[in-house]
């Protein structure tokens, strides 16, 4: 007989993938993981939409423009347990820097679009629009757990991992750190 | 004759202190441990970061550890759930208020605010954090301050009044738009009165002030303490 497995999902909106890389240096113990849970989405799967009953979601990454928000809200009604990975999603982090500038939208596309350039200057518009504001999750939807650090170590990432697995709730305490 | 000494209970615990001591002073001298930011010893006491806060069994609200003196038969507690509580928010509300942003701060790994967080368990704020920039002076030669990164937990100040015996450094501004001024809020590099002596860097508990191109591990010395009353004494 299958043993149900947990399905777990990882989502990379406005960060630098640096959480995620963290998450594969788990290294071995990632294949001890992989006895008890089951990726069914994540940006190292090739699934382009997000599924429906997904126990535990690792969101890295700020919420920067139109369609984060638009999927980050299904992702919320489509998961169980939602962690805010890495400070990105837990604060806004370098992502939101640009919330300092009044006009932050326009001085940040002017700045890498056409300042900074020497050929072809002009702003995409085959993207999604950016935001007003860069967001931390928790600003935009319930998030349930926190998992800061740029990135979280990988140690900190299996220890959440394993405690949520085994039914108890991780205790950070003393163990994150931001940046 | 020395004075007569205190008896207080701390946590429970029978404690004996000097009349002209803290709570903070007994609590250190008896192993109990009290979070602090803006203390910092050798330095006249602040009370302005709050973090100390413990109770005071007949008074109503939470008090300062670091400026409140020992009484005979005092109760004190110094980590009941509400303390725990206050002290989380008062952490998420420095957070929040200015641009402390960790990855890219020259004091990351040495950050007394950031290992608080992490110790009292402030993992995100539920305040929304204040985007609002404030200058930064690098006109100084070789120290920089970042007004972003201030707590306002007045260190420096104090250093640089009490021990350099100059001070260079004080407020302007009231509340959330108080600010630390450097003379009569002038470029650094115009301070006649800044000796550069630095220690304004080797006290910040963050990373507002800070020498240029130096790792903050050797800008904050491990045996600052010992160096302020050392040098108070002389």
């Amino acid at each position: 007989m299958q043993v149900l497995k947990v399905r777990v999902a990882t989502v990379w909106l406005s960060g630098c993938s640096g959480c995620h890389m963290s998450f594969l240096d788990q290294d071995e113990k990632i294949i001890e993981l992989a006895d008890k849970i089951e990726v069914v989405y994540s940006p190292i799967v090739d699934i382009k939409d997000f599924p429906e009953d997904v126990d535990v979601t690792l969101v890295e990454g700020a919420v920067a423009n139109e369609e984060q928000l638009h999927q980050l809200k299904i992702i919320r009604e489509r998961t169980k347990l939602l962690i805010a990975f890495g400070d990105c999603a837990v604060t806004g982090n370098v992502v939101a820097l640009r919330n300092m500038f009044q006009d932050s939208v326009k001085e940040v596309l002017e700045r890498a679009y056409v300042e900074n350039v020497d050929y072809n200057r002009q702003y995409p518009t085959q993207v999604p629009k950016l935001l007003k504001n860069a967001h931390p999750l928790h600003e935009i939807v319930k998030v349930d757990f926190y998992l800061p650090g740029c990135p979280p170590s990988a140690e900190l990432i299996n220890y959440v991992l394993r405690e949520l697995l085994d039914g108890r709730t991780p205790s950070l305490e003393g163990r994150f750190k931001f940046g | 004759m020395a004075a007569r000494a205190v008896k207080l209970t701390i946590d429970g615990k029978e404690v004996f202190a000097k009349p002209s001591d803290t709570i903070l002073k007994a609590a250190t001298e008896n192993g109990i441990y009290i979070p602090t930011l803006c203390y910092l010893e050798g330095l006249s006491p602040y009370g302005g970061c709050r973090l100390c806060i413990v109770e005071v069994k007949g008074t109503p609200k939470p008090v300062t550890a670091c400026t409140t003196p020992v009484s005979e038969g005092m109760e004190v507690i110094t980590n009941s759930p509400l303390i725990l509580k206050y002290r989380r928010q008062i952490l998420e509300l420095i957070l929040a208020e200015r641009i402390h942003v960790c990855s890219v701060c020259v004091a990351n790994g040495s950050c007394e605010l950031q290992s608080l967080a992490s110790n009292l368990g402030v993992d995100h704020t539920n305040v929304q954090r204040n985007w609002r920039p404030l200058p930064l002076d690098s006109s100084h030669e070789r120290l920089v301050i970042d007004h972003n990164r201030c707590i306002m937990c007045t260190r420096c100040i104090r250093v640089c009044d009490e021990i350099e015996g100059v001070h260079v450094l004080d407020i302007k501004g009231r509340g959330e738009n108080s600010m630390i001024v450097i003379d009569l809020d002038e470029k650094w590099s115009d301070s006649y009165s800044c000796t550069s002596c630095g220690k304004c860097a080797a006290v910040c508990p963050v990373g507002a002030i800070y020498i240029k191109g130096k790792a903050l591990a050797e800008t904050k010395k491990k045996e600052l303490p010992e160096f302020i009353v050392g040098r108070r004494r002389r």
